[in-house]
């Protein structure tokens, strides 16, 4: 196959298909309880240095217990993939983060993340190669299909596609250009879900977003889920487990796991909060101060919801 | 009813600008929507002029009966009462075949061919002002039909070329979206702005003033443009937001005055 064109950006992991394979054939097919906390999940499997992304993203089914977890063990030199809004952010502000395959890093309606210019200005982030939201998509895709990349439309003559590591070739089949990315295999994944059982099998109300896609794109996944339900439960429904049990490495009991994102069908994002944040990350001082209240001065997730308090938290449950 | 009922005078830009988009969707119609305005337009297109717009929202929302305003592209409102909620993928995937009409751009600063930057201001590596990046920008760009591009009008985001084409228009010109791989037939269609509406030349692909915003002459379009504009052999003037988009817009589409 002719290469027309490389994106210049580099290869933050270089997918190994027959080290894929091995790993997954490994993996335990039994039936094990895997429940266990934020802190034995993240310390168990997340190391320094560690490719890991998120789903879906900050303010949206988002696995924020997970995230402010990483951040308390303070696990460093981390390669990132997401779909960043405040758990990239957050993770920016702690400076874990130094290497990103970027497609999306701000806060939506609220402007310009000021966590991502600051690391970008001090260094810390060493790397940025840039994408489309499809384009890591079908990056986990090609992952997940156990291929080494996919053809696609997006990015191609632009900016984005050359700080990318994206290619373009000839289509063998019709001789016309066509676009090429690669596989994405991640060593951790971090899921939230609406309900999961004890050994993992997992299920999403709502939109999907790209989450069977990374689940089967990742080496190690953990799973949060806002309920632990009984295996009946999800064999009653299979039709809606989007995660098989197999997949899955830890799962982690954690109700307003999203917070202070929004769970579709059980509760609204906390508008206040997110507000706070947006207003503490305009300076490294504030991120800091907002990162020691909401996360270095909890031990745990629950500890984080009470800090929250419940009167506030079950306000924001729909109806 | 008289001509004062129909057209008050009170309006901001913001209001300006999401009457003129809305009126340029079509009924029964496919249309990708991202965050911010374009959220908006699709609400007030589908609530006064195009009840069966189909919209779809890039983390997997399609078909939601836009009640109230979404306040994340993928936040439960995107897929309000709505006919699927998939994925991210199967969205972009929609659109990549050929499903989408329509998608919404926008941008810190686009070029005369509707290139978009929304990625950084300065250089790459050493940004003067580093922006969120693609999110489904690029892939709007790429595979819709027809994008719309909506932006405020001024010298700094009107400029003869952008720092970093994030989203593609026409690249550098005719032919060239094709010579790049990207779907023939696809490409910038509007761009709407407090000032004006522009389209592009069938020819040369570069942008043409079309209509004007009420009030506003040629002359200021092209002093707020950082690029030589082309103009249309007749240039309409937009007749101003009437009573009932202001209304519907107000105390329906964006009743919490998240965004206007």
């Amino acid at each position: 196959m002719k290469v027309i064109q490389s994106g210049i950006g580099p290869l933050l992991q270089a997918p190994d298909f027959e080290a894929f394979r091995e790993w997954n054939r490994q993996k335990p097919k039994s039936l094990v309880d895997k429940r266990m906390t934020e802190a034995e999940a993240v310390s168990k499997f997340i190391h320094e240095g560690d490719y890991i992304g998120t789903e879906l993203y900050g303010t949206v089914r988002c696995p924020m217990s997970l995230v402010c977890e990483v951040i308390r063990q303070g696990i460093k030199n981390l390669r990132l993939v997401g779909q960043g809004v405040l758990e990239l952010d957050y993770l920016l502000a702690a400076g874990l983060v130094k290497a990103t395959d970027l497609t999306y890093i701000g806060l939506e309606v609220y402007g310009v993340s000021n966590c991502l210019r600051r690391e970008i200005e001090s260094g810390r982030l060493e790397t940025i190669v840039e994408w489309s939201n499809a384009a890591l998509a079908w990056r986990f895709k090609a992952a997940a299909m156990g291929v080494p990349f996919l053809p696609m439309r997006s990015m191609l003559g632009t900016d984005t596609f050359k700080y990318s590591s994206a290619k373009l070739v000839e289509d063998p089949f019709t001789g016309k250009p066509i676009g090429l990315v690669p596989a994405l295999i991640l060593d951790v994944g971090l899921i939230h879900v609406h309900r999961a059982d004890k050994y993992g099998n997992a299920q999403i109300d709502g939109v999907n977003g790209f989450a069977a896609e990374m689940a089967r794109a990742s080496k190690t996944l953990i799973i949060s889920a806002e309920q632990i339900v009984d295996t009946e439960e999800i064999r009653s429904r299979p039709d809606r487990t989007i995660i098989p049990y197999f997949l899955v490495d830890a799962v982690v009991e954690a109700p307003f796991g999203s917070h202070p994102g929004e769970m579709c069908y059980l509760y609204r994002r906390d508008e206040p909060m997110i507000k706070e944040w947006v207003k503490a990350s305009e300076t490294a001082e504030g991120a800091q101060a907002y990162l020691e209240r909401y996360v270095y001065s909890v031990r745990n997730h629950q500890e984080y919801l009470e800090l929250i308090g419940w009167e506030r938290l079950n306000s924001l449950r729909e109806a | 009813m008289a001509e004062a009922e129909i057209f008050p005078l009170e309006y901001n830009a913001t209001e300006l600008l999401i009457c003129t988009a809305a009126r340029l969707m079509p009924d029964n119609t496919t249309a990708l929507i991202g965050t911010g305005i374009p959220m908006l337009v699709a609400s007030l297109a589908q609530k006064m002029f195009a009840p069966g717009l189909i919209p779809i929202f890039e983390f997997g929302g399609m078909g939601a009966i836009l009640e109230q305003l979404p306040n994340a592209v993928g936040g439960s409102r995107t897929f309000h009462r709505a006919i699927a909620a998939a994925g991210l993928a199967e969205a972009i995937e929609t659109a990549q075949r050929g499903f989408i009409e329509f998608g919404f751009i926008g941008g810190a600063q686009i070029d005369p061919y509707g290139n978009v930057n929304s990625t950084v201001i300065g250089d790459f590596y050493h940004p003067k002002v580093r922006l969120p990046g693609s999110g489904g920008g690029n892939d709007a760009g790429s595979h819709c039909w027809r994008t719309i591009a909506i932006m405020r009008h001024d010298r700094r985001r009107f400029v003869e070329k952008v720092d970093y084409i994030t989203t593609p228009g026409y690249l550098t010109g005719p032919g060239a979206r094709e010579a790049a791989g990207l779907p023939a037939g696809s490409g910038p269609y509007r761009v709407v702005t407090n000032l004006a509406v522009m389209g592009y030349h069938p020819e040369s692909k570069r942008m043409m003033l079309l209509a004007t915003q009420p009030g506003v002459s040629v002359q200021q379009v092209l002093d707020n443009t950082g690029f030589e504009l082309l103009i249309a052999d007749k240039v309409e003037e937009n007749p101003p937001p009437t009573a009932e988009e202001l209304r519907i817009l107000r105390e329906e589409v964006d009743k919490d005055r998240l965004y206007i």
